[in-house]
């Protein structure tokens, strides 16, 4: 953004903070107490834009999370008599602690064992508290103690306003914060898959489990809150009903900018409460009609205007207001420390009777070659020969049926591929893999990630301005490397198949690997660009790198690479450079089915 | 616990088992033709049972206004499709299908509801009732959404429940109903032992239901049609099956069931308009047993959580509800440790 467009925003900014910090000057108690309830179901919201506009996954649970704090709390400081602030960090454990319990078992699982969990656990946690008698059974449990600050007690809508508020401002300035770091760039890139995770060094299983945790404490510090503002709790606010208008909010505000999670709070609430107005001056029956308005609602929301509110206005505001995106800092940080490339010609990877077998298929039969540092070898063969297995059977995304892989003196048969990207085996995608709705640098910035420590909280916290400004530093030279620097702040769904491609390999070279493989990275490119390619590739090689290439465009390997390895029906037919490959019988008749 | 109450249990729970093993059945159905986690399945059971406690007290049952409402909302959101896609020849057909079809079972109910008729009819017309509303909800509610995310289906299928139970509660009120049995009886078991007619009942259609879906299934030209379209839709499409007409189908099929679980549980367990969401959610255990999608481990699910309900209900009956829902985490945790590598494609809500 411009100077100009900086400061629009942070006028529209400091709006609306004067404006909430004096509302409660203006309005009575009603709508103050329907401010606090926004509030409260904001940080809820919240949750569910980081876990499922964000991250992809969804949980119909938020509500029982929402209770497990405040009956914590509840408990903690009616029964044992602790100050309310003591009720805040108990509340947080045990919903972090069942969190992490339920994510464990599902968030391994495929897509939708997490929701569908989560509506059997939104149902039995109301369920456990209407029957403990510990907690109230049905009646539950009230004369909960309100907050105290200093000699002030927070009983009025008012008072609690004033603490609710400025929470609510520090957690979306967290997730704000969150997102635009190491674990943020993470956390967006999970719906791009488990593997363009690993191949950048990050297990999507734990990234999904703190992202499932993160949006449960959020829903934890909802509850506290919601405890001692309405000093009183009972199982129903939190049952499966309540968790479905958590999500109404999340989806009608738009799942896709933090925003959403207030303006959509805002919107559930004001409209619930016009209806609990208006219907039962329709009809007799008008509580009964208010939730089939919502169901209704909710639908025609998912099927005209899932993006939400905020999808609209922000989609409005790209139109509008063009921003002049910012140019590399001229200011350059220390770099991120580099690995040492080994000496040229000492060997990289060893291959040694790689077999792969689909069933009764052997698709890779008995394959051994090897890499030395500093070249550029080729993997090529015909249609079918069992490239591309051998390339998944390296980078660790297919396990090995028999043989042995060494990297760097290390055996990475069968290791998980994220280890393997964090030795220092960097790769780019036959199908490309990048997070369209991402710019170039942070697309880029998320190949640095196993280079990085960040976690979560710090991020959260904005502790890691230094490393992220070498995450960026290194992000840039890598677009500059390969001449998209000029596109930086684009989407890197705008650019063309090609252009993706090239792509591809800066967020590989991020990583600071010390072997690049990839996948075909010619194809779909036009002559200029093969040839910007190849020269490319010669200029890393210079530079130390050594690369492993399956390709099959004969005219762009030969050009490049010192040494060949020829694949047909599965096993290794040939290995060479390329002229002593080109003139080989059995290339010949392999390719052009010429019998020799 | 002695051997006695043992056996009472485990008869008890093998006949929720059975309509566990339908409701599961149903649920598998939908769910791999359409990819919806059909949360609304228990609310159609209901609602049959509700008809059906109708006709014995000779009331017309409420359900023929639920299910013309649906029909005729159906029939004006077909018809707009088809104006703006300026297909007017096909709308007479529209009209016959989403209009007059569900129309049918109504006309039927109407003309049995509040006369004396044998026991069985006012059975076969509250499930004929209930057969339309499953494809006129999804019709409606997630056709338009058909090729989203499975989590924007599983959102807006769980949004229908809701929106089904509110329905229930405006068409049928709050009161709870049960009906009479629909064979009485015991039969005296070895060892002095007495199981009642009803449970050897559902037990019994529950089995040869389940054979009946089997042939189906494997041995019928719209059965393979149903598992080439569960398998993938566009390779369906290409060679000619329809994947809105096999949903319909596979809809109506659960609806069917349902209906048959309705008017099974309805002598059994006082009903109210939303009893059925905690059936179709114990069969959800069922299914998840089964992975969503092996219909035999379904029916070893459905087994498993009738008699863990049966059992528990015996222990604590306020919480034998969480008790079974307590059965997912060994069996999520054994898939957990069992899963490959998945390679789960991104899922894109918002756009």
């Amino acid at each position: 953004m411009n100077e100009r467009g900086a400061k629009r925003r942070l006028v529209i900014a400091g709006t609306v903070v004067a404006l909430l910090a004096l509302a409660p000057l203006a309005l009575g108690s009603f709508a103050v107490g329907l401010l606090d309830d926004i509030g409260i179901g904001a940080l809820v919201a919240l949750g569910l834009v980081l876990l499922t506009g964000v991250g992809g996954a969804t949980s119909f649970g938020q509500a029982a999370f929402v209770g497990i704090a405040a009956y914590a709390s509840a408990w903690l400081t009616t029964v044992h008599g602790a100050s309310p602030w003591l009720g805040l960090p108990f509340a947080l454990l045990l919903t972090g602690i069942a969190a992490w319990l339920i994510g464990t078992l599902t968030l391994r699982l495929d897509g939708h064992f997490l929701p569908l969990s989560t509506i059997a656990w939104g149902l039995s946690i109301p369920l456990l508290f209407g029957n403990v008698d510990a907690l109230g059974q049905h009646t539950g449990i009230s004369n909960i103690p309100p907050l105290h600050v200093g000699p002030w007690s927070l009983v009025t809508p008012q008072a609690v306003y004033y603490l609710i508020w400025p929470i609510v401002g520090l957690a979306c300035w967290f997730s704000h914060n969150l997102l635009q770091s190491r674990p943020g760039r993470a956390i967006r890139g999970l719906r791009g898959g488990t593997t363009l995770l690993a191949s950048v060094g990050a297990d999507a299983y734990r990234v999904r489990l703190s992202l499932f945790v993160t949006a449960a404490l959020l829903a934890g510090v909802a509850g506290w809150l919601y405890a001692h503002a309405n000093r009183f709790v009972s199982p129903s606010p939190f049952d499966l009903r309540s968790s479905i208008d958590y999500l109404l909010m999340a989806v009608a505000g738009g799942l896709g900018q933090l925003s959403g999670a207030l303006v959509g709070a805002a919107l559930v609430l004001v409209v619930k409460n016009a209806l609990q107005d208006v219907l039962p001056l329709l009809s007799a029956r008008g509580g009964q009609l208010e939730g089939v308005a919502f169901a209704a609602l909710f639908i025609l929301l998912l099927q005209h205007a899932r993006g939400g509110l905020m999808g609209f206005v922000s989609r409005w505001s790209r139109e509008r207001i063009g921003r002049q995106p910012p140019a590399r800092p001229v200011v350059l940080p220390l770099p991120l420390p580099r690995r040492s490339l080994p000496a040229t010609g000492t060997p990289l990877l060893t291959v040694a009777g790689a077999v792969k077998r689909f069933g009764g298929l052997v698709a890779v039969n008995d394959v051994s070659f090897d890499v030395r540092a500093g070249e550029i070898v080729g993997l090529i063969g015909p249609n079918g020969a069992g490239k591309s297995t051998m390339f998944n059977l390296v980078t660790g995304t297919l396990p090995m049926s028999a043989g042995r892989v060494q990297f760097l003196g290390h055996d990475i048969s069968n290791a998980p591929q994220q280890r393997i990207a964090r030795l220092g085996m960097a790769r780019t995608f036959q199908h490309v893999k990048l997070r369209p709705n991402m710019s170039l640098l942070d697309n880029v910035a998320l190949g640095a990630h196993s280079r990085t420590s960040c976690g979560l909280l710090a991020a959260g916290l904005r502790l890691n301005r230094t490393e992220e400004r070498q995450i960026f530093d290194a992000a840039w030279t890598q677009l500059e490397r390969i001449g998209l620097a000029d596109r930086a702040h684009e989407f890197a769904g705008s650019l063309p198949l090609g252009t993706q491609r090239i792509l591809e390999i800066a967020r590989a070279l991020a990583s600071d690997p010390v072997l690049l493989v990839l996948d075909e990275p010619a194809a779909g490119l036009r002559r200029q660009e093969k040839q910007a390619l190849v020269e490319l590739l010669r200029r890393l090689r210079a530079d130390g790198m050594t690369i492993l290439i399956v390709e099959h465009d004969m005219a762009f390997v030969m050009k490049l690479v010192d040494r060949l390895v020829v694949m047909n029906f599965g096993a290794k037919l040939v290995e060479g450079d390329p002229a002593s490959v080109r003139a080989d019988v059995r290339v010949q008749s392999a390719y052009l089915g010429v019998s020799a | 616990m002695n051997w006695d109450v043992a056996l009472i249990l485990s008869v008890d729970g093998l006949a929720n088992g059975a309509v566990y093993l339908l409701a599961g059945l149903g649920l598998v159905l939908v769910f791999s033709v359409t990819r919806v986690v059909f949360v609304p399945f228990g609310d159609v059971a209901a609602f049959a049972a509700l008809s059906l406690a109708a006709f014995e007290s000779g009331r017309t049952p409420p359900t023929i206004g639920l299910v013309l409402t649906l029909a005729l909302l159906a029939v004006v959101a077909e018809l707009w499709q088809l104006a703006r896609r300026r297909e007017f020849a096909r709308m007479p057909r529209a009209v016959l299908a989403w209009g007059l079809l569900p129309a049918l079972p109504c006309l039927a109910a109407w003309a049995v509801a509040g006369r004396t008729l044998p026991a069985v009819v006012p059975i076969i017309a509250s499930i004929a009732l209930v057969v339309p509303i499953a494809p006129l909800i999804a019709r409606l509610a997630l056709q338009p959404i058909a090729d989203s995310s499975v989590l924007v289906l599983l959102i807006a299928s769980l949004a229908l429940h809701f929106l089904l139970s509110g329905l229930g509660l405006l068409f049928f009120g709050p009161e709870g109903f049960r009906t009479t049995p629909l064979v009485s009886g015991a039969l005296t078991l070895p060892g002095g032992f007495p199981v009642s007619a009803q449970v050897l009942l559902m037990i019994a259609s529950a089995i040869v239901l389940s054979g009946l879906f089997y042939l189906l299934f494997e041995r019928t030209l719209h059965g393979k049609a149903l598992r080439a379209t569960a398998i993938n839709r566009v390779g369906a499409r290409l060679v000619g099956i329809r994947p809105a007409r096999t949903a319909a189908l596979a809809y109506g099929g659960a609806s069917l069931l349902a209906g048959l679980i309705g008017v099974l549980v309805a002598p059994v367990t006082t009903m109210y308009y939303d009893s059925g969401f905690i059936i179709g959610l114990k069969a959800f255990v069922a299914a998840i047993i089964g992975g969503l999608s092996s219909y035999p481990l379904t029916a070893v699910g459905a087994l498993a959580v009738g008699l863990v309900e049966s059992f528990a209900s015996f222990w604590s009956g306020a919480l034998k509800d969480v008790i079974v829902f307590g059965m997912l985490i060994p069996v999520l945790l054994l898939r957990s440790l069992l899963v490959a590598r998945v390679e789960d494609e991104g899922e894109e809500i918002d756009e």
